[in-house]
């Protein structure tokens, strides 16, 4: 397992594409900090690409990886190895490359720049973000053989966890504004891992007071302990759960 | 020659009739309680340096208590430490500390119950309940003090400078720290606020109702608990005040409340998560105003009327204008906002089209306010950058025809 795993990562981290991607975010964001004159102004331009361009970036990459190496997988299931395995060790390469292409890309220039709680939670909630839509493109790609349509279905997916839940969201909002929503709110947004980033950054800047009583609500779950584990925990289930369909589904597909 | 010897025989007997009491360890008058038995109308008591518990002090002759080499007079917790009941009382440069703190009664650094002309002056009021109480003052000086308060709840704190009832007062050059209210006028008519800075208050920097025809004069607001809050007044004057930091839930740089026929011109609103809130106002003069940063530059309820924004100018606001309904009685022209993204074809420095400054999604937090939690997501940036070409749900009227394509003010 673990030579698959060093030769998926020796793979991806000699890809171009990689190497580009990692370039434009470290100049994206070395650029951001330098311009913008507040450092709560420049963790909120960070925070754009964050939750836009790594996620687009992480599924479409690993959508089309997978669909390359399929080839590669036959070879490996032709020996003796484990199709979990084999799964878990292109996962494993690609949530790590693509990780460590936004840590090198946006952590460096945050711990550089804003060595601060929110930039920290700003890095991990994008390097967890990374892994998390790495792990939705691998339930994309295991549903559908036609490449095309496979990676099609990948940038549906990111359409629609940036914005077409948010506008459901919206939606449900005018239609239920009587009721004291509040609270449901949360296990609502729990279900948008984009959306669950943006609010726990979000209340970590001090512009949480432009969010009133939602706000506070919210801050009162968030801000503490347990509301952080929680939504730690949920972004975990965001991994765990795509990757264990998945597995579950690789096991027994007929290639 | 003549003349000046003249002056000097008049000066010199005017000297022999006000007399000058000292108060010190080693002066002939050991206490002040002493001195003011004896003394008499335009006399002068001076306070030596030293720590003076004599419990409350009242001034009823018209005299000057002048502190040399700050004298310290401690209320011990318990007392009202100066009570002014004359008129034509000096009170200047003394430290006063540790009033009374009472639910009851109002214990203050310096209370002038029904006087005037009193001037209290260059006055440093540590830990008080109340600063300095005017109550029935008329053309009274508050001047140059320093008053700074360290109580944690509004309940076991009072106001820094509290006047009730007052007219032609002057209220300039002081600073005051960590009060209920900074500066808190009740029924005050025709009086001057300048140059102080009123900071970290618990509750509102500045705070007035039913105070008509009072000028308001550069002074500093700054990271008051609830900002500046001015209620039920009219003929209100604001000028070249800066307001900055008021940031929290509630908070506002200044939220007017039934405010009529007032002008509030050249002020500064920076980091507030509301720069202005209005509500019921009507006949308000905003000109030349700067609003840079705030959460909502200014929320105008529907309420208003006959509001007029002239040559304001709008930097870097989250939100420009919030509003909670359709009807628009105000007028907005010439303003200057960064978010413009009109032309200006001929170079007349004002914009071709009209900009609309409530976004969509500003009217919809005003609706739905749990629609926050989809603050900065990028399906709300689609939505107003729509709404901008294709106005429906915001409001028609509320639309400045004549934007400035550069800053007014800045």
């Amino acid at each position: 397992m673990y030579k698959i795993f060093k030769y998926v990562i020796r793979d991806i981290l000699r890809n171009r594409i990689m190497l580009a991607y990692t370039a434009l975010l470290l100049l994206a964001s070395g650029s951001i900090f330098s311009l913008e004159d507040t450092s709560a102004k420049a963790i909120l331009s960070v925070l754009n690409i964050v939750l836009l361009i790594v996620p687009l970036v992480s599924i479409v990459f690993a959508t089309i990886y997978v669909y390359n190496s399929n080839e590669f997988i036959e070879l490996l299931l032709s020996q003796p190895i484990q199709r979990k395995k084999i799964w878990l060790s292109i996962f494993y390469g690609l949530s790590l490359s693509l990780g460590l292409a936004f840590l090198v890309g946006i952590g460096i220039p945050v711990l550089l720049f804003e060595r601060s709680l929110t930039g920290l939670l700003l890095v991990a909630c994008g390097a967890l973000l990374s892994v998390i839509f790495a792990a939705i493109a691998m339930l994309a790609v295991v549903f559908t053989r036609d490449k095309a349509k496979g990676i099609g279905t990948a940038v549906l997916m990111w359409l629609y966890f940036t914005i077409l839940f948010d506008g459901l969201v919206l939606f449900g909002l005018f239609q239920l504004s009587d009721y004291p929503i509040e609270k449901a709110m949360i296990v609502v947004s729990s279900l948008n891992p984009i959306d669950l980033s943006r609010i726990l950054i979000l209340l970590k800047l001090d512009i949480s007071a432009l969010m009133g009583y939602t706000g506070a609500i919210f801050q009162d779950f968030f801000g503490t302990a347990t509301g952080m584990t929680l939504s730690f925990v949920a972004l975990m289930l965001w991994i765990l759960i795509p990757v264990g369909i998945s597995l579950h589904k690789f096991s027994k597909k007929d290639l | 020659m003549r003349y000046l010897l003249m002056i000097l025989i008049i000066f010199s007997a005017t000297q022999l009739q006000a007399k000058s009491l000292h108060v010190g360890k080693q002066e002939a008058y050991k206490t002040i309680h002493q001195a003011l038995q004896v003394v008499a109308d335009s006399d002068s008591i001076l306070i030596h340096a030293g720590l003076y518990q004599e419990g409350n002090l009242i001034i009823d002759k018209s005299i000057s208590l002048i502190g040399i080499d700050n004298p310290i007079l401690d209320g011990q917790y318990k007392y009202e430490v100066i009570s002014i009941k004359a008129n034509y009382v000096t009170v200047e440069g003394i430290t006063i500390q540790h009033s009374g703190v009472s639910s009851i009664i109002d214990y203050a650094g310096i209370k002038l119950y029904e006087c005037n002309n009193v001037r209290i002056e260059k006055n440093i009021i540590e830990d008080a309940f109340f600063g300095i109480y005017v109550q029935y003052g008329t053309k009274c000086i508050i001047r140059n003090n320093h008053l700074r308060a360290h109580k944690k709840t509004e309940q076991e704190s009072g106001n820094g400078i509290h006047c009730w009832k007052s007219d032609s007062l002057q209220i300039t050059g002081n600073q005051i720290q960590g009060h209920r209210d900074g500066i808190y006028f009740e029924f005050v008519t025709n009086s001057i606020i300048w140059r102080n800075i009123s900071s970290k208050n618990l509750r509102y920097g500045l705070h007035f109702m039913f105070s008509n025809h009072d000028t308001y004069v550069t002074n500093v607001f700054e990271n008051n608990g609830a900002g500046v809050a001015v209620m039920f007044s009219n003929h209100v004057h604001m000028y070249n005040n800066y307001f900055r930091e008021n940031w929290g839930d509630a908070s506002y740089g200044i939220l007017l409340k039934e405010i009529s026929d007032s002008e509030i011109e050249g002020n500064r609103f920076e980091q507030n998560t509301s720069g202005i809130y209005i509500e019921g106002a009507s006949r308000i003069q905003m000109n030349r105003n700067l609003f840079k940063g705030n959460g909502w530059a200014l929320k105008i309820q529907a309420s208003c009327m006959e509001i007029q924004l002239h040559n304001n100018d709008f930097i870097g606001n989250t939100f420009d204008v919030g509003t909670n309904g359709s009807l628009v009685l105000n007028n907005f022209n010439n303003n200057y906002w960064d978010k413009y993204e009109g032309y200006d074809l001929n170079k007349d420095r004002q914009g071709d089209v009209p900009y609309r400054p409530v976004s969509m999604y500003a009217g919809i937090i005003e609706k739905i306010p749990v629609a926050m939690i989809l603050f900065r997501s990028l399906i709300t940036t689609l939505m107003d950058k729509s709404e901008k070409l294709i106005p429906s749900i915001t409001p028609e009227q509320l639309k400045d025809d004549h934007p400035h394509i550069k800053p007014v003010v800045s």
